[in-house]
């Protein structure tokens, strides 16, 4: 396992450019990437014939709230012929969180960004259909930032119990 | 007590009863339900039809079309983005028409009354009610319960002029 660790992280030390920060006591084994490298780590990830990570499972947000400002976008991935889960954690700023879209690499982070973005604003670049997924076309607001208030009346019928 | 037509007929097939009564009776004994569901109410709603707790036996049939069913069992969860749907199929309904709501969500929210943004408190904000069946989500049993409560309600209408109407009527002749 420590050896696939190695691999793992050599391959994103290697897009990555810089010095490379694994988060600890997580599972499954997660490394902090920069935003402006995000695509290029995904990139070898998916293709290195080493690392393999086939499968994208899941896309999180996170909002950390307006003291500290940031949030953040968590990629689960997965290769299935290695058996071995990974997660990328990103950190943006809160006052203009953007992030490139990974939809190039993975098809199935098209729905999954969308609903991030519905969620919590993040803007997903270059993102095929960037839409909302799940509240509806004309709702205000992302609800899942720490600072959301729900408007009075959507249309018309009151929100509040 | 036996039913209208369990009784045998001795003399001829003449029967007296009252226009209300036997539209009342015949509206109350096919009461097509809409095929439609939310949440895991549904799920009840669904056993509700199978032949353990026979919705048949009342004359209920699901029905695919709102233009074909006569009452709509809200089984669920209404988001604020389904409630523009739920409102549409009510007013697709052909009268006479009726709502039962059940389980908590679409009375009053359920679990959703604080947090849930996204979700109608209640399906009364939306569209007229007749029969609330409480649960989360209610047994067949409950839903049966709130049926039959919805019988009685159909069995006591009449088809007389009400008498708010009667009065407002009243009024406008006065106001010309």
């Amino acid at each position: 396992m420590s050896e696939r660790r190695d691999l793992i992280s050599n391959v994103i030390n290697q897009a990555e450019g810089s010095g490379l920060k694994e988060v600890l006591n997580s599972s499954p084994m997660c490394f902090e990437v920069s935003a402006a490298s995000l695509l290029s780590v995904c990139t070898h990830l998916h293709e290195n014939p080493e690392t393999y990570f086939d499968m994208l499972s899941c896309i999180t947000g996170v909002d950390n709230g307006t003291e500290s400002a940031t949030m953040e976008v968590i990629y689960h991935l997965y290769s299935i012929p290695y058996n071995v889960s990974l997660a990328l954690k990103v950190i943006i700023p809160r006052n203009n969180p953007e992030i490139e879209s990974i939809t190039s690499i993975w098809k199935s982070a098209n729905w999954l960004e969308r609903e991030v973005y519905d969620m919590f604003g993040i803007t997903f670049k270059k993102h095929p259909d960037l839409r909302r997924i799940l509240l509806p076309a004309d709702w205000k607001g992302y609800p899942l930032r720490k600072d959301y208030k729900h408007e009075e009346y959507y249309r018309g019928v009151k929100i509040e119990y | 007590m036996k039913g209208l037509l369990d009784q045998q007929f001795e003399q001829g097939g003449v029967i007296i009863t009252k226009v209300d009564d036997l539209l009342n009776w015949s509206r109350l004994s096919s009461l097509f339900p809409m095929t439609f569901g939310l949440a895991c109410c549904a799920i009840e709603f669904m056993s509700t039809g199978t032949t353990v707790y026979d919705m048949d036996r009342f004359g209920m049939v699901p029905r695919a079309s709102p233009r074909q069913a006569d009452v709509m069992i809200v089984s669920g969860t209404v988001t604020f983005k389904m409630a523009d749907r739920i409102k549409q199929l009510y007013e697709q309904m052909s009268e006479p028409r009726y709502v039962i709501s059940m389980g908590s969500c679409s009375n009053c929210g359920g679990p959703y009354w604080q947090h849930g943004y996204h979700v109608v408190k209640g399906v009364d904000r939306i569209i007229p009610v007749d029969v609330y069946v409480p649960g989360c989500p209610p047994r067949p049993e409950a839903l049966i319960g709130g049926i039959l409560k919805l019988h009685e309600k159909i069995r006591n209408e009449s088809r007389m002029k009400p008498i708010a109407l009667q009065q407002l009527l009243k009024k406008e002749k006065s106001d010309v």
